[in-house]
């Protein structure tokens, strides 16, 4: 009892994602205290040494799926279904991330188990498990409990560090027969990249540009500014799906998380998404013509303006500071 | 084929939200609209009809919620829907996320849908994860924060990005589809659409009708419960000025800028 199943998701080439190696982490410290197990699920294609270095980061065992495919979360489903129900884990964990919302939620239906997203910090009380998880832009944080087993706790992103704390883990291969339904999606591509593979990790003066650039050719505002600056530039999902600047730059939920020196937001709303991935920023400094933009709320300087007139500005400015 | 948009009513954007300090859950009293993000699923559903690969015979909005949440239907059919379904009920108050995805599954499979529709997340409950939990109770295959749907021999092939870039799926029907606002720019209605929405039908159903089990769904049938309401730790909010004076705001920005040694 009290053990607690995590999901490992990778890129099919034997590199874990650092939101579930944080997750393994987590659960094995709140597994510890409730006097259980931090179990984990990989499926596909991972080598005995990749599965049993889970270990290192807390993990006691590790449920491999050989013959599931990674990417869709319906067979996942069924794999950590039938582990729960084989082993008895008393909570599933998952590190932010797409796939594992979509999981996690999936597992609520199969299991008819409480979930909880977006949660930033989790904690023991008489032996079971608290979600803890801010709602209305962060305004507030609410305690959840479960009612019977398992409970569910979907992490947000970045919200859990991983630790290495040496070991290797039991690795178990399991047989599951997939759901009718569970092989109704294909994976015809996964994990194109579209767009240059620009480097926005390694700078640290970022300029974040977001929908209120207003139209693919404004990100030329953020790039004369980021040059001027001795910068990247960095975008919103929001203008990478609509095909303004490249995948490579997105920071968020399914692209990078950052921390440079200034992270400079250019019609950026602050949307919670966007938020974890820059949120640990130095300095946060905001442009955006609508006052009430959540961004407001954690920038460090805010301004509401147009930042089409602003920012050409501001560029010149410091091109004429740095040269002086 | 038959398309069913999952629609639901939340505050408006410009209203103050909070959480009744009583009851522990959202306070949904105040001015209400359509969830932005649900206009792009029904907008979907119409592009899929006017793209002429397949013949839709109805687009089905379908809310559960109080009697109030009836506006948001009406909305949903100014936009296309050919008509409505509400599920609404004293007994659903209260209901988690597994429940209302549960209650919602039960009144989504009354009608049969080959495809259902929603937007990526609720404007109000930041939860992303309603599609996902209807579509395994419904036995159908689901993508979430799609952002293109093509028809393909009766299939569906959707992109959307996940952790390590795009991923294109080809999905059978019938299945469980939300949408990322970045799919489509909906439309807006035209006024006879929206003069004419309310004679469009529109069924109420309560739990008896679809068969939802009592004991699932509301406060008493949820299997999480808020224990505790806090306010986030404090943080010491920065300075926010409007610009009034351009070559002022530069000065200004520059100014701060130098301080912290980044130019």
């Amino acid at each position: 009892m009290g053990g607690i199943l995590v999901y490992a998701l990778h890129d099919g080439e034997g590199k874990f994602n650092n939101n579930s190696l944080g997750a393994i982490s987590e659960a094995a410290k709140l597994a510890g205290e409730l006097g259980g197990e931090a179990g984990v699920v990989v499926v596909g294609d991972v080598s005995d040494e990749a599965a049993a270095s889970l270990g290192n980061y807390g993990a006691a065992k590790v449920h491999r799926a050989k013959s599931v495919e990674e990417g869709l979360a319906q067979p996942i489903i069924d794999v950590m279904a039938k582990v729960i129900a084989d082993d008895g884990y008393s909570y599933a964990l998952f590190g932010g991330g797409l796939l594992g919302f979509e999981i996690g939620a999936g597992l609520t239906a199969r299991l008819n188990a409480g979930v909880t997203m977006e949660v930033t910090a989790v904690k023991v009380a008489d032996g079971k498990l608290i979600a803890e998880r801010p709602v209305l832009q962060d305004s507030a944080i609410v305690d959840v409990g479960y009612v019977g087993e398992p409970g569910i706790i979907i992490g947000r992103l970045n919200a859990f560090d991983h630790k290495e704390t040496g070991g290797s883990a039991e690795v178990i291969d399991v047989e599951v027969e997939l759901s009718e339904w569970s092989t109704k999606a294909r994976m015809r591509q996964r994990g194109e990249q579209r767009g240059a593979d620009v480097n926005i990790e390694d700078a640290d003066i970022l300029i974040g540009g977001g929908r209120g650039l207003g139209e693919k050719d404004n990100f030329k505002l953020a790039e004369d500014l980021a040059d001027a600056l001795g910068g990247a530039v960095a975008a919103t999902r929001a203008v990478v799906d609509a095909g303004w600047y490249p995948y490579a730059a997105q920071i968020g939920q399914t692209g990078k998380t950052v921390a440079p020196k200034l992270y400079l937001a250019a019609g950026i709303s602050g949307a919670i998404q966007h938020k974890v991935g820059m949120q640990n920023s130095e300095s946060i400094l905001a442009v955006n013509k609508d006052p009430n933009a959540p961004i407001f709320e954690f920038c460090d300087l805010g301004v509401v303006g147009d930042l089409h007139k602003i920012l050409p500005k501001l560029t010149e400015a410091i091109k004429a500071k740095k040269g002086g | 084929m038959k398309i069913c948009c999952l629609v639901k009513e939340v505050p408006d954007a410009a209203v103050q939200k909070r959480i009744d300090p009583g009851t522990k859950r959202l306070d949904r009293s105040g001015e209400k609209n359509l969830n932005p993000f649900d206009t792009h699923g029904i907008e979907a559903a119409m592009q899929i009809r006017e793209g002429g690969n397949a013949e839709v015979e109805e687009i089905i909005a379908v809310t559960m919620g109080p009697e109030t949440a009836v506006r948001a239907l009406h909305k949903a059919v100014a936009l296309g829907a050919d008509r409505s379904v509400h599920l609404t009920d004293g007994a659903l108050e209260g209901s988690d996320v597994a429940a209302t995805g549960y209650a919602l599954a039960k009144v989504l499979e009354s009608e049969s849908p080959d495809l259902v529709l929603l937007g990526q997340q609720s404007d109000d409950g930041e939860c992303y994860t309603i599609g996902a939990v209807v579509a395994d109770h419904l036995k159908m295959p689901s993508l979430t924060q799609v952002i293109e749907i093509k028809l393909e021999d009766g299939r569906i092939v959707c992109e959307r990005q996940a952790e390590y870039g795009y991923d294109t799926v080809e999905i059978d029907l019938p299945a469980v589809i939300s949408v990322g606002d970045a799919i489509n720019e909906p439309r807006y209605p035209s006024l006879k659409a929206i003069m004419g929405a309310k004679k469009k039908p529109l069924d109420t159903k309560a739990t008896g009708d679809v068969g939802i089990e009592g004991d699932r769904v509301g406060t008493a049938g949820s299997r999480t419960q808020v224990l505790e309401m806090n306010p986030p730790p404090a943080k010491e909010s920065g300075e926010v000025f409007e610009d009034e004076d351009t070559a002022e705001t530069v000065e200004k920005i520059v100014a701060w800028l130098d301080e912290r040694k980044l130019i």
